[in-house]
């Protein structure tokens, strides 16, 4: 049976997906991405491959993307996270038109075509505000642990007003709320509006379109996605594997070009037609 | 063509003798530095150089000696210099590498450049204004400023309603021929009307070939790349404005690009995407900014900045050397309207570009250092977005500053952008022969 297979290399996680030739996830795997990115592509991609009770020598086609799409040396193309998560998000929810990947240490807005062709895209630029890094430094100025950061925002019920524009001012902001009195829960719950007001900001750019589906590593975050939709007045479609999202897309791609029967480097991406 | 000239003699020359001319003309500088000789400093947006070279005075342009610090990778050392001295990070970084080079007595990467004597300078762009005032600060020089009534309004831009444009000609005019007195008093002797009319021949001649080299680049491939090579021909448009050398250079440009037309040949290897620049050029990394987009196969057929940093000369107007400073006036008028339409107004130039240059990509890259030339570009992209089906690239960085350029997200973005459009052509492919699967091989990706 064809398998094929997709790295997400990410600033903060790694992520691979190994799907069948029924486009069915088989394998997957997350690891932190370290210091070592060539070791961080190669070890999530084993944890997929051995999850999916394969070899390696099964995968026909692999593709490498994220911001270490380079160091995945094994791979076969390289395909940027902007076209793989469209291919991810339109695999998932057909239906989707605009995408909102919010990861580690950007966030992109994505505006696709049925089928998850990238007809426009925005990103935030030269500041993690609106990002994953916000939400770990409001944790780490709180000593709070991040798993637990979701569930303590919804908590929150009088939400305070964070309006530092900067990731690392953002946290004697996060202070100062504290030495006022404030409880951690409405802190926090101010952060998630920040960053959704941040991101809201960007899909504005490129245009708002239903259906919305959110990815990346974010959306384990359990309060993003109510307080993104509260504020968008729009649901959000969501699921189980949308951290997988990217690593998702980059493994379609690699199987429609292992079908073509493409070599290495070509370049049909991201491509419904 | 002269007969003898063989293919390999041809291609490439305006590249070549571009280089030469511009390292002439900065040891010229740096003669006149050593001699204390009579300078103007002017800008290229407005910069009556013609005037100014019928007293013969030495023409600087400050903004070209501050982006040859970027292209020459030391900006940094030069902003440095500026921001110690008190100026603040969010200035623009060509007015801050000046500072610093009037600080360190002229010594600039291409040689000695010599002290103002007069600054001349048009209101195109509101930091010129307080950019001079440092001039006079330091040399207590006479400032000249030309009042160029621009486009009233977005509705108006580029639609130049005859009576009107008369006033402000008029208007224009009166100016110049109060900044001829000041030319007179500085140099002690009256303008030469014979040199004067010489220099605008020279002009004209320079504008006349200009514009056949842009008509040859709406072919297919394009004959040479609008932010690359185009910027060494803006160089030498502006350094060498209205002299002999500068007319034969680009009339030799012209055989140049007529012979690549002839023959097929492209500014870069195997053109893909046909795209339109947006803003000044990423100088701290000016060679990697073209290769990023080279290696997917896109080439810049056209770019704004040839329209507001080429002193007029996109626009085709010749002068009347029968009228000279009637003419001049026009000139002035018509070229720093058009530049700042270019900055401010530019949507529809952008559409009837993309139109006549059947591009595929639009590329705006607002710098940090700049907002006359960053503001409303996001407008822009969204009216281009509307209007047209072409896949728009939104990336900023600087055209001074590396530290504000991020080559790894620029080329993340860079990278998605060639898979849009890469996408995008299958997708048409796949609707124009609906049957047939769509060609995969058409399409590139770097090694």
């Amino acid at each position: 049976m064809l398998h094929a297979g997709g790295v997400d290399v990410g600033s903060t996680q790694t992520k691979a997906v190994v799907i069948d030739e029924a486009r069915r996830i088989v394998g997957r795997s997350l690891i932190p991405t370290g210091a070592n990115v060539v070791t961080a592509a190669q070890s999530a991609f084993d944890l997929a491959v051995a999850e999916a009770g394969i070899t390696e020598g099964d995968v026909a086609y692999v593709i490498g993307t994220g911001y270490g799409r380079y160091k995945v040396t094994f791979g076969n193309a390289q395909v940027t996270e902007i076209c793989c998560h469209a291919r991810g998000a339109a695999e998932m929810f057909p239906g989707t038109r605009t995408v909102l990947d919010m990861g580690g240490q950007d966030t992109k807005a994505i505006r696709i075509q049925p089928g998850g062709d990238v007809l426009d895209f925005c990103m935030n630029d030269k500041c993690a505000a609106g990002t994953g890094r916000f939400l770990q430094s409001a944790a780490a100025a709180l000593g709070i642990p991040m798993d637990e950061l979701g569930s303590r925002a919804l908590a929150g019920q009088k939400p305070v007003n964070i309006t530092t524009t900067c990731t690392v001012f953002a946290e004697s902001e996060v202070l100062s709320w504290l030495a006022k009195g404030k409880k951690i829960d409405d802190i926090l719950l101010g952060v998630h509006r920040s960053i959704a007001t941040r991101s809201i900001a960007l899909l504005r750019r490129v245009g708002i379109e239903d259906e919305i589906t959110f990815t990346g590593g974010v959306t384990r975050n359990q309060a993003m996605a109510p307080v993104l939709e509260e504020a968008l007045g729009k649901k959000l479609n969501l699921s189980e594997e949308s951290h997988y999202m990217g690593a998702l897309g980059a493994a379609i791609i690699a199987l429609e070009r292992a079908r073509a029967g493409e070599g290495a480097g070509t370049a049909q991406v991201g491509g419904a037609a | 063509m002269t007969a003898a000239a063989t293919g390999e003699e041809i291609v490439g020359r305006g590249l070549r003798e571009g280089k030469y001319l511009f390292a002439q003309w900065f040891m010229r500088l740096g003669q006149a530095a050593e001699n204390e000789e009579l300078a103007a400093y002017v800008f290229v947006m407005g910069s009556l150089v013609e005037v100014l070279r019928g007293f013969d005075l030495h023409i600087v342009f400050p903004e070209i000696n501050s982006l040859q610090t970027a292209v020459k990778k030391v900006s940094g050392d030069f902003l440095s210099v500026a921001e110690d001295y008190g100026y603040s990070p969010d200035v623009c970084g060509y007015v801050k590498a000046d500072v610093a080079m009037q600080l360190q007595d002229g010594r600039h990467p291409m040689g000695r450049i010599p002290r103002p004597s007069i600054a001349v300078l048009t209101n195109a762009c509101n930091t010129y204004l307080k950019w001079a005032e440092i001039w006079d600060r330091f040399y207590h020089i006479p400032l000249v400023t030309v009042d160029v009534p621009a486009s009233r309004s977005a509705a108006t831009s580029g639609q130049l309603d005859e009576a009107a444009l008369e006033a402000d000609r008029r208007f224009v005019e009166q100016q110049l021929r109060e900044l001829i007195v000041q030319l007179e008093t500085l140099t002690g002797r009256p303008l030469d009307m014979d040199r004067f009319r010489q220099v605008l021949h020279d002009t004209n001649r320079m504008t006349r070939a200009w514009a056949r080299i842009l008509e040859l680049n709406r072919g297919t491939p394009s004959v040479f790349n609008a932010l690359m090579d185009g910027t060494v021909y803006l160089g030498v448009a502006n350094a060498l404005r209205g002299t002999p050398e500068g007319a034969l250079y680009f009339e030799r440009l012209v055989e140049e690009m007529e012979y690549k037309t002839a023959h097929g040949m492209g500014a870069i290897e195997d053109e893909q995407h046909r795209l339109i620049f947006v803003g000044v050029p990423c100088y701290p990394i000016f060679r990697r900014f073209h290769e990023l987009f080279a290696e997917w196969g896109g080439s810049f057929v056209s770019s704004t900045y040839l329209w507001f940093a080429a002193g007029g000369m996109n626009l085709g107007f010749e002068y009347d050397l029968d009228r000279p400073i009637e003419s001049l006036a026009e000139g002035v008028l018509r070229s720093v309207r058009a530049a700042t339409d270019a900055m401010m107004f530019h949507d529809r130039a952008l559409l009837e570009a993309i139109d006549v240059f059947h591009a595929d990509g639009v590329v705006y890259h607002p710098v940090k250092s700049c907002r006359t030339v960053s503001t409303g570009l996001a407008d822009s992209r969204r009216v281009v977005l509307q209007q047209r089906d072409v896949q728009c690239l939104y990336i900023e960085s600087d055209m001074m500053d590396q530290r504000v350029v991020s080559e790894a997200q620029l080329k993340n973005r860079i990278d998605a952008f060639f898979e849009g459009l890469n996408s995008r052509r299958l997708r048409l492919q796949a609707q124009e022969a609906p049957a047939a699967s769509p060609d995969a091989s058409a399409t590139r990706v770097p090694a």
